[in-house]
């Protein structure tokens, strides 16, 4: 029974109109949700470029508001303020459309993402299939925008990003299987509850391969390649200023917001904690995911293109069918109330199974000839 | 059966963040694979060659400052050798001292700032460069504290240096050298093992050894495709034939030895340096008795040093005026350029970056 | 040391080797005539005690009657230097042979020559402007510009 369950019930019992009982409450959850996403999205924003600077032995932004709380407002207000400027050969409808079709799915994530127990929008029996389907629209979206500017670097950049997403999809959803495996539902409450040991102990292997794709999901360094600054400028979004760059910058967060929701889900038992309330300690797990991904960011080069497809297609890809199959077969003979051995095998395959890759396994291809 | 696929051409640059200033390729792609690629430079052309010709010897040093602005105490240094050269002017021992402490700190500070970009290059968003700067930073103090200039310096002059050390520079300089080998450690530890790093370097842009001396590179360049030349070595100018240190090289001529040889030049400095401050009489002219406007003999020379990155010349024709009849600089990284095209041919956009950026060019040098 | 190859003794080995190509030798320089540079460039590349592998700098100097090249070879082998010379007196379509075919190092220098001197090389690769822009009037560093 989620709140919006019970919210519908209250109005039924007052003898609201069917329509309103249905509409009302989804309604009220809808806007909730986007505006404590936002919300989070901007103080996201604020940690980032403070956690960043304190890798980077520097202050960052702290001149606007206590500790620069108010930065990213002000960073805000000035994209909001600065000219939309279209380029004269680019395809005008698209150009326009792609931001919503980059910004909107990653909206439509949260619907599923469970902040605590019963705060979920929609309890979908395959809620995480929906996620996949739904993150995967943001592709197309970047592809529009890449293609629609007109500009070569974007072109590259929107080449890149159908290859690097087409590639990671595949581990990703195979590591996500191996948690359906164990759970027996595809559904964000049952996969929260079902975490008395929190996955990332009980698949070591399943989390790592997660976690590395969705870093390439949601193009975070170092699979930062549609953006490259340094190469390709700014990849797809190079064409894009004012509201229309806004959407691409919070869809950036966003996504990002979104996966370390669902890495917390999935892995680190999402809402579950002793002592404090479940969306806090949801919020305090989501931060760490969080801060993990901005500390790789400040340390790691990007990877090559071509790095970056053999990774995923040479690395995560077998290790990924290698964690299914193990996952199943420990389903089938271990026994539920024995998951602390299930902890112990998993974690000596996972090490011995990236050490050995680590050997076998080069990096991309190297110089090709013209 | 092979996919039939259509070339296009790229402009990067000349606004671009990894150019290293207003420089241009004109890249020809196949998909992301460069399969020709032109530099044009010229963005940045002053003319300072043009400008010299009416400006007196004294009066051209500022201008040699807006060579290779990440090291213009080095540029400094060319110019007032080759000028020495060709009047013939005795430099003061404390003064050639105090050229080899600065040439050798700028070398520092110069080579930092190639390792931090050339990381940033690679995608490491911006940290590697913040911990260069850390230590770049100290150098530029120390610079400060004798110029009062924290970028163009303007420090040498020709027979010596414009100004005596202030008391305090030793002290700061000893701090500097004992703490600067642990900064190198640290840096060492951060980016030597890196797997993404070594992935993204290692067998990258390689310049065979024949290739690098027929185009005539020179600097770290030259060094990392395995040639043992350096001019502090080789052809001692100044004071070096006094100092012990060694001339690093590398192996194959791939980014990561370019890299790996700045890194170890670094530490061969601080032995120039700490030998320098030992054997540096604490007393004494430090500049020759030069007139203003002195006039020297008509005639020619050819004055080099090794700066930091490569061989850095001024060639100067003189008629008996106060004014040079002719300036021609030699730009080491104009001549490193032209390896650009064999090293890049056939590797990605992403690869020609790095390369690019593992040769550490200035574009006020190139265009001068 | 790199020891700086007498101009003079050279010379007399090259008027050997290729007569009456050398104009004149002293202690710094050797001058060449301009017709046989490319044959005393190829002589001095290869010939053994010489083998200038490494060129340094070209640059030119107007002279007003003529033009001066000037090239600075380097042995790192036998680790001596050479400053080789060639004087053109043509003011209104001066050429030189171009060496960019035995040392690349040349490449980017003598268009930048062709560039500011208006020095025409034969046999390069690429002669364009290089610093300037296409369609610039005159060459800056000739001394009757204004």
């Amino acid at each position: 029974m989620t709140l919006l369950d019970q919210f519908q019930l209250i109005l039924k019992s007052q003898n609201w109109p069917d329509w309103a009982v249905y509409l009302v409450p989804a309604l009220v959850g809808i806007i909730i949700i986007i505006s404590v996403v936002l919300t989070v999205v901007i103080v996201y924003i604020w940690w980032e470029r403070r956690l960043i600077s304190r890798f980077q032995i520097r202050l960052g932004p702290n001149r606007c508001g206590p500790e620069g709380i108010f930065q990213p407002i002000a960073t805000a207000v000035k994209i909001l303020l600065k000219e939309d400027i279209v380029p004269e050969k680019a395809d005008k409808l698209i150009h326009f459309i792609a931001p919503i079709t980059v910004f909107v799915p990653i909206l439509l994530i949260f619907a599923v993402v469970p902040f605590g127990e019963g705060a979920i929008l929609a309890d979908l029996n395959v809620g995480i299939v929906y996620v996949i389907a739904i993150s995967s629209i943001s592709v197309i979206g970047i592809f529009m925008a890449a293609w629609a500017s007109g500009n070569k670097y974007s072109f590259i950049s929107g080449m890149r990003s159908i290859a690097q997403m087409v590639s990671y999809e595949i581990p990703v959803v195979l590591s996500i299987v191996g948690i359906a495996l164990v759970v027996g539902s595809f559904s964000m409450l049952k996969i929260v509850e079902a975490q008395n040991i929190p996955f990332i102990l009980l698949q070591p292997l399943g989390f790592l391969i997660f976690f590395l794709g969705s870093l390439a999901e949601m193009n975070r360094s170092p699979f930062d390649l549609l953006e490259a600054d340094s190469e390709i400028v700014a990849g797809y979004h190079i064409e894009y200023s004012g509201m229309k760059f806004a959407m691409f910058y919070l869809g950036e967060y966003g996504v990002a917001l979104a996966y370390a929701g669902i890495i917390t889900t999935l892995f680190l038992s999402g809402w579950q904690g002793p002592l404090l309330p479940p969306v806090i300690w949801f919020l305090i797990k989501v931060m760490m995911v969080f801060s993990v991904i901005v500390w790789i960011r400040s340390t790691l080069p990007r990877f090559r293109v071509d790095q970056l497809t053999a990774f995923a297609w040479k690395f995560m890809l077998p290790l990924a069918v290698i964690n299914l199959v193990l996952i199943a077969i420990e389903v089938l003979v271990i026994p539920a109330n024995l998951q602390w051995t299930m902890v112990l095998i998993n974690f000596g395959f996972a090490a011995v199974l990236i050490l050995l890759w680590s050997k076998l396994f080069t990096l991309g291809g190297g110089r090709v000839e013209v | 059966m092979p996919i039939k696929t259509e070339s296009f051409y790229l402009n990067v640059g000349p606004q671009h963040p990894s150019t290293h200033g207003v420089f241009r390729l004109r890249l020809s792609l196949d998909g992301e694979v460069v399969t020709d690629v032109e530099p044009i430079v010229g963005y940045l052309h002053r003319g300072i060659e043009k400008l010299a010709e009416t400006r007196t010897y004294t009066q051209i040093i500022p201008l040699t400052d807006r060579l290779d602005y990440l090291a213009s105490m080095t540029d400094n240094v060319a110019y007032c050798v080759a000028v020495e050269k060709l009047a013939g002017i005795k430099v003061p021992e404390r003064a050639e001292y105090i050229r080899i402490i600065f040439s050798e700190l700028m070398r520092i500070s110069s080579h930092m700032m190639a390792v931090g970009f050339y990381l940033n290059d690679c995608g490491a968003f911006f940290t590697p460069v913040l911990y260069m700067w850390r230590e770049r930073e100290k150098i530029i103090d120390l610079f400060d504290m004798v110029c009062g200039q924290r970028l163009l310096y303007n420090y040498m002059r020709v027979g010596g240096v414009s100004q005596d050390l202030p008391d305090e520079f030793m002290p700061a300089l000893k701090k500097f050298v004992d703490e600067m080998p642990r900064y190198i450690g640290e840096y060492n530890q951060l980016i030597k093992q890196n797997e993404i790093f070594l992935a993204r370097s290692k067998g990258v842009g390689i310049l065979p050894r024949e290739t690098a001396i027929n185009i005539g590179a020179s600097g770290p360049v030259l060094r990392a495709s395995g040639v043992k030349w350096d001019l502090r070595k080789m052809d001692p100018y100044s004071l070096y034939d006094r100092f012990d240190f060694d001339i690093c090289t590398g192996e194959v001529g791939d980014c990561y030895d370019r890299y790996w040889v700045r890194m170890q030049e670094m530490t061969q400095s601080l032995r120039i340096i700490e030998q320098a401050m030992k054997q540096m009489p604490d007393k004494g002219p430090v500049c020759a008795d030069v007139p203003q406007f002195f006039r020297p003999p008509a005639g020619e020379a050819y004055g080099y040093i090794e700066a930091p990155k490569g061989n850095l010349g001024f060639y100067i024709v003189s008629d008996g005026s106060i004014a040079p009849y002719r300036l021609h600089i030699f730009p080491p990284t104009l001549i490193n350029i032209t390896a650009l095209r064999d090293m890049v041919i056939g590797w990605k956009v992403a690869d020609l970056i790095i390369i690019f950026g593992s040769m550490d060019v200035v574009l006020g040098e190139i265009d001068r | 040391m790199t020891v700086a190859l007498n101009g003079e003794e050279t010379g007399k080995k090259v008027a050997e080797a290729i007569p009456g190509s050398v104009v004149s030798g002293d202690k710094n320089s050797l001058i060449v005539e301009s017709k046989s540079l490319l044959q005393v460039a190829e002589y001095l590349k290869n010939t053994p005690g010489m083998e200038f592998d490494y060129l340094t700098v070209v640059t030119a100097v107007d002279y007003l009657d003529y033009f001066e090249v000037v090239y600075r070879l380097v042995s790192m082998k036998n680790n001596q230097s050479l400053m080789l010379k060639t004087r053109v007196f043509d003011r209104v379509n001066p050429t030189v042979a171009s060496v960019t075919g035995l040392w690349r190092a040349a490449y980017y220098q003598e268009r930048e020559i062709y560039d500011l001197l208006g020095i025409k090389f034969e046999g390069h690769p690429y002669l364009k402007r290089l610093l300037l822009w296409e369609g610039f009037e005159g060459y800056p560093l000739r001394r009757d510009y204004l």
